[in-house]
């Protein structure tokens, strides 16, 4: 039995720790204000973060070809610019993965901060710490279970995505084919063996995720009231 | 230099309307009931209420005025909560440098100053979790210290402890009353704390302003029994230890004789507060003879206020003191009680307990007034 090529796994990991670091400096704000805002439009936000839980991926992917491609303003603009379409490129699943994957940053965080609540930032405050100074120093310490939560299921939803990738990359090696659409190549063509091999990886990867989120949250139990 | 605070807040069914300049000097007592606005007053002034209306001035510096509104971190108050709101993620030592390291190069106490007035040495390398309610409220103190406030806004810091923690921490707090320079508001719904700790008290029902003025009138007005509630109604009157008897009692001078008092752990010569519940005072036209009681004042009536009810609140000059007694509208009658008229005030000592009566300043062999 050939092993697999391995192309496919590093090309997820690297998609899957891109979406996460910009999910993490995206999200927050977001799942901040959702946590602090009492704005009527409130619902209406937290219904357009919640929407790829819910969505097909192909929805998703099929507006996302729309919107990306060199026909679209978008996708037309950044084709003029540098010359690459976004559409079946890296960049484009990245902007695809964004947006598949954002409720699994926004919902651990927006809980998290609504656990911590207002009290000990008032504390802060009135101990002259700025809003910034309070939420690096205060929040986002007490939150720090939220944002690993949220690291972990960011990340591992990516590397877990198939739907979107398959409408809006393709299968090209080295730029979009991530290992769910291998395994999927690997089924189509009947070579078994290397479909085993990348799906029971996949698995045991998920499990071991799964489990380290469940272990950590065991042992790091949320701060209230001290 | 006063706070002057003109605000209003409407939420739901209660609303709050407050027009009041407030002294800085020493401890000002906001005292009511519960529900009655305290601490969302002391919110306001924090800055920490958005939907508050109106405006508040700290001496020159406006805090609040129309559109204009300073953030709470700017305006250098500090708050020690009723829940304490120590940060959980950081220790005793880490929640005392939060503050400190926000107020280098203000002029604030001292961390050595601040872990010795509150004995927090001990407690510096603890987990905040693992402290008691008592200890707790002590680092709370020493935190908001720490930040070097302008002004120090109190909200009930004993309601949440049992009677033995209260007992526990008041000394710190009638210290720090005594020797901090910053000015203190002092919020409670217990007359006994605000009689120990205040020389100011304003008197809030329902949102509004009962009554304001200096801690000592206000505590002898028969007017303002109703508002104390006449079971915690009680002058408080200064006294001096005289001396120290062999049979466990001390010796304390007042402006009108001497009284006596289990004993009472002070130098010779310190004064105190003790607090007279009005209702503890028996009055007695001749001098009692043949009473088991230790502590009888000579008293002129000043007033006489009858209440609804069976009761009725007489005021006493005893001395240069004012103390009131709480009797029945038949005892006045009987006794003909008038402004004018002399009188005996026989005070129960059994009711001035312990809790009752003012610690002496400076416990711990720290220099006493």
């Amino acid at each position: 039995m050939a092993l697999p090529d391995l192309g496919p796994l590093w090309l997820t990991l690297q998609l899957a720790a891109i979406t996460t670091a910009i999910l993490l400096v995206l999200g927050t704000p977001v799942a901040w204000w959702l946590a602090h805002t009492g704005s009527r439009v409130k619902p209406v936000i937290e219904a357009i973060t919640a929407l790829p839980l819910v969505l097909p991926p192909t929805v998703l992917g099929f507006y996302l070809l729309i919107l990306l491609s060199p026909r679209s303003a978008i996708g037309g603009f950044w084709l003029d610019v540098t010359g690459t379409t976004l559409t079946f490129s890296f960049l484009g699943l990245i902007v695809a993965s964004t947006l598949y994957s954002m409720p699994f940053t926004v919902q651990p965080l927006q809980a998290a901060f609504e656990t911590v609540g207002r009290t000990p930032l008032e504390a802060a405050a009135m101990l002259r710490a700025g809003p910034l100074d309070r939420f690096v120093t205060v929040a986002a310490p007490l939150a720090g279970r939220g944002f690993l939560t949220a690291s972990v299921l960011t990340f591992a939803h990516t590397i877990g995505e198939f739907g979107v990738v398959l409408m809006v990359g393709g299968n090209i090696p080295g730029q979009t084919k991530v290992i769910s659409i291998a395994i999927y190549e690997h089924v189509e063509t009947i070579r078994y063996a290397e479909a085993h091999l990348l799906s029971a990886g996949l698995l045991v990867f998920s499990f071991l995720v799964l489990l380290l989120v469940y272990v950590l949250n065991r042992r790091f139990p949320i701060h209230v009231g001290g | 230099m006063a706070l002057s605070v003109d605000i209003r807040l409407n939420h739901g069914d209660f609303s709050l309307q407050v027009a009041q300049a407030f002294a800085l000097t020493g401890v000002t007592g906001l005292f009511g009931p519960s529900g009655s606005g305290k601490s969302t007053l002391l919110r306001v002034i924090a800055g920490l209420e958005g939907r508050a209306r109106g405006r508040v001035a700290m001496g020159p510096e406006i805090w609040q005025d129309g559109g204009k509104h300073v953030p709470p971190h700017r305006r250098g108050v500090g708050y020690v909560f009723q829940d304490t709101r120590l940060f959980p993620h950081l220790g005793v030592r880490g929640n005392l440098d939060y503050a400190l390291h926000r107020a280098r190069g203000l002029d604030g106490p001292g961390l050595d100053e601040v872990i010795d007035a509150l004995d927090l040495g001990p407690l510096l390398a603890r987990r905040t979790a693992d402290l008691s309610g008592g200890e707790k409220q002590r680092v709370a103190i020493g935190r908001a210290l720490l930040a070097a406030p302008k002004l120090l806004l109190m909200d009930e810091p004993l309601a949440a402890l049992d009677e033995a923690r209260k007992a526990e921490i008041l000394p710190y707090l009638e210290r720090l009353c005594d020797q901090s320079r910053v000015p203190i508001l002092y919020v409670s719904h217990s007359v006994t704390e605000v009689a120990r700790l205040a020389q100011h008290m304003v008197v809030l029902r329902e949102g509004r302003v009962l009554r304001a003025g200096p801690a000592a009138e206000l505590l002898s007005d028969p007017e303002a029994v109703p508002m104390v509630g006449s079971r915690e109604a009680g002058a408080v009157i200064e006294a001096r230890i005289v001396a120290q008897h062999a049979d466990g009692l001390t010796e304390l001078a007042v402006s009108a004789g001497t009284l006596f008092l289990p004993r009472i752990d002070a130098a010779i010569g310190a004064t105190l507060r003790l607090r007279i519940p009005a209702q503890d005072v028996i009055l007695a036209r001749a001098r009692p003879e043949g009473l088991s009681a230790l502590n009888i004042l000579p008293v002129v009536v000043t007033e006489v206020r009858e209440g609804e009810g069976p009761g009725a609140v007489v005021q006493l000059q005893a001395g240069s003191d004012l103390v009131l007694a709480r009797l029945t509208r038949r005892s006045v009658a009987a006794l003909g009680l008038k402004p004018g008229v002399a009188a005996h005030a026989v005070l129960k000592s059994v009711a001035l307990a312990k809790s009752d009566i003012g610690t002496p300043h400076g416990l711990k062999g720290v220099s006493l007034t």
